[in-house]
């Protein structure tokens, strides 16, 4: 026993300090943030007092919270990870059998990731410009130029509820590209000899691809999905940088910090970020869970 | 690619690979669409910079909007070297050291400490704001950039765990055990087997954690005063409102992407590695 101990005791020392900054920072944060949201805490001195889900409760009859916030990051997520994975996909497919200047096209869909949320933001607000007549600009005055005149939008100052879906845009100019990335090393992660025996077995190219390519893209379809979908739950800086007073753009996460730290609601706040942690988790816990097992087995 | 050779091509594939081309450009104009506008903008003289005439080619390059804004932008782009340099190596060194263990110096029940330290890198950062500007506040590091270099290097923890652990994974056990045999303790492997051989993670780790801590919003508003403020800050306070001249937003946008395209520019493919270990494939 003693011997073990002696092997992978220096390994776990090692790793100690890191372990307990991430329990103290992640998980006792996350656990004190449960607690926060379950007390009564408004104002600058922390309340200590246990109320139940009492702020659960009104979250769900707040209209900010139910008529804007929750229908909007839905709409968001929706348009936003479709968008990015169907737009990931075909340049990646247009990429996959090999192309000259290859390289160039990946680092142009590429490079906006390198890009912070405030500067995509900020660009994104004037291209999304909903002047009309003598002051038309940016996408608008491009379309009219190229004769799309009626596809004029008033981008996230619509009054319409998918007004957000306009903030799908930048979000997807800043991550199909890494979609792409990922599609195309799945694509190129499966071996010639199995397209190889399909061909010889006088499947036509599509039909390779749909029997042979496709199913083993399914894992990195999933592995998009849900790294978009936590990205976009979580996002904060881009609606904030692009119109943080419009409700209709309006999302937990902003709700969440207006109502904590302009208005002093910190139980409130902290049930919003609990209700936002679930939603992330129930989609990263298994894919953690499952990404792990399937790499212990290899 | 060879992989067509010695087939039949059928008799439509030139007008496929036209095809191709063209939808592969229409992207590509997508993507720059924005640059275009952006480069465009900062380079023209100020007193020609219209928003309704965005898209038009600059009578004259000017640096004038970069000389306007800069005296501005100057303080955080500061904070914001003094802040990520820091952080990115210290928290791809703790990397280095927690892949090392993960991967070659096993102790029961790793990969569940393992899925721990990955769950980090996927919450909601709102989770973690109050108790993290209460503890902050009473520690007194918030207002400064230590604070803020603290919350980078803990939250970068488990993306660098990941990139070392995927990379240490692939070498070879051998290499381990030589040390062993030769009687070198942990650390003494750690230190003259595996971190000698780990420069191209260290390269991963480094430019993700850079770019990630350049680009960080959130900790920085929540945790450091006006003197202090990182770069994304000051673009958002001097740009983030449509009442700023449009030149003025965005030769700030430009300058403040800068450091990170740079790097991306020059070391993309270690940027694409990066990308890759955040979808937990090595």
């Amino acid at each position: 026993m003693m011997r073990r101990i002696r092997a992978w005791g220096p390994g776990l020392v090692l790793i100690l300090p890191s372990l307990i900054a991430l329990a103290v920072f992640v998980y006792g944060f996350l656990g004190w943030n449960i607690r926060v949201s379950l007390s009564s805490w408004r104002g600058l001195a922390p309340a200590h007092d246990f109320v139940g889900l009492r702020n659960y409760i009104a979250l769900f009859s707040d209209q900010r919270f139910t008529e804007f916030d929750v229908p909007n990051i839905a709409i968001f997520t929706l348009v936003f990870v479709a968008g990015s994975l169907a737009i990931g996909f075909v340049m990646a497919l247009l990429l996959d059998r090999g192309v000259t200047g290859e390289n160039a096209f990946r680092s142009v869909y590429l490079f906006p990731m390198a890009i912070s949320f405030i500067a995509t933001a900020i660009i994104w607000r004037w291209l999304m410009d909903n002047g009309s007549g003598e002051s038309e600009t940016g996408i608008n005055k491009l379309l009219a130029g190229a004769g799309l005149g009626a596809l004029h939008s008033d981008w996230f100052k619509s009054g319409s509820r998918w007004a957000i879906a306009a903030i799908a845009l930048p979000a997807g100019w800043s991550l199909s590209g890494y979609v792409m990335s990922l599609f195309l090393a799945g694509m190129r992660g499966v071996p010639e000899e199995l397209r190889e025996a399909a061909r010889v077995d006088g499947a036509s190219e599509p039909r390779v691809f749909w029997h042979v390519v496709r199913p083993m893209l399914l894992p990195v379809m999933m592995s998009a999905v849900v790294i978009l979908t936590h990205i976009s739950l979580k996002t904060f800086d881009l609606f904030y940088a692009m119109d943080q007073k419009n409700i209709k753009i309006d999302t937990p996460a902003l709700y969440m910090w207006f109502t904590t730290f302009d208005g002093g609601f910190y139980a409130r706040g902290a049930a919003i970020a609990t209700l936002l942690l679930l939603g992330v988790a129930t989609v990263i816990v298994p894919y953690i869970w499952y990404s792990v097992r399937v790499e212990r087995r290899r | 690619m060879t992989r067509r050779e010695g087939r039949i091509r059928a008799p439509s594939a030139p007008y496929v690979a036209t095809a191709r081309y063209l939808a592969l450009f229409a992207f590509a104009c997508f993507f720059l669409m924005p640059v275009y506008a952006l480069l465009v903008t900062a380079l023209k003289s100020p007193a020609e910079v219209s928003v309704v005439r965005m898209w038009q080619w600059p009578h004259e390059l000017s640096l004038d909007n970069f000389g306007i804004v800069w005296p501005k932008l100057r303080e955080g782009f500061a904070n914001s070297v003094m802040m990520a340099l820091p952080a990115s190596v210290i928290s791809s060194l703790l990397g280095a050291a927690n892949g090392f263990v993960l991967s070659k110096w096993r102790f029961p029940g790793a990969d569940f400490a393992f899925s721990l330290i990955l769950f980090g890198m996927f919450i909601p950062y709102q989770a973690v704001l109050i108790p993290m500007f209460q503890v902050m506040s009473y520690t007194h590091l918030r207002g400064g950039l230590l604070g803020l270099i603290l919350v980078h290097v803990i939250y970068g923890l488990p993306i660098t765990t990941l990139i070392f652990r995927s990379y240490f994974t692939g070498i070879s056990e051998e290499l381990i055990e030589a040390a062993k045999v030769d009687g070198a303790g942990m650390l003494r492997t750690f230190i003259h087997v595996a971190l000698p051989i780990a420069p191209p993670a260290f390269a991963v780790s480094m430019i993700w954690q850079f770019t990630s801590a350049w680009n960080d919003f959130l900790f920085g508003v929540l945790l450091t005063n006006k003197d202090r403020w990182p770069i994304t800050v000051a673009l958002n306070n001097i740009a983030g409102s449509q009442a700023v001249p449009f030149n003025e937003a965005m030769a700030s946008a430009l300058l403040a992407c800068l450091p990170t395209l740079a790097v991306y520019v020059l070391l993309g493919r270690f940027f694409m590695r990066g990308l890759m270990a955040g979808a937990l494939k090595g």
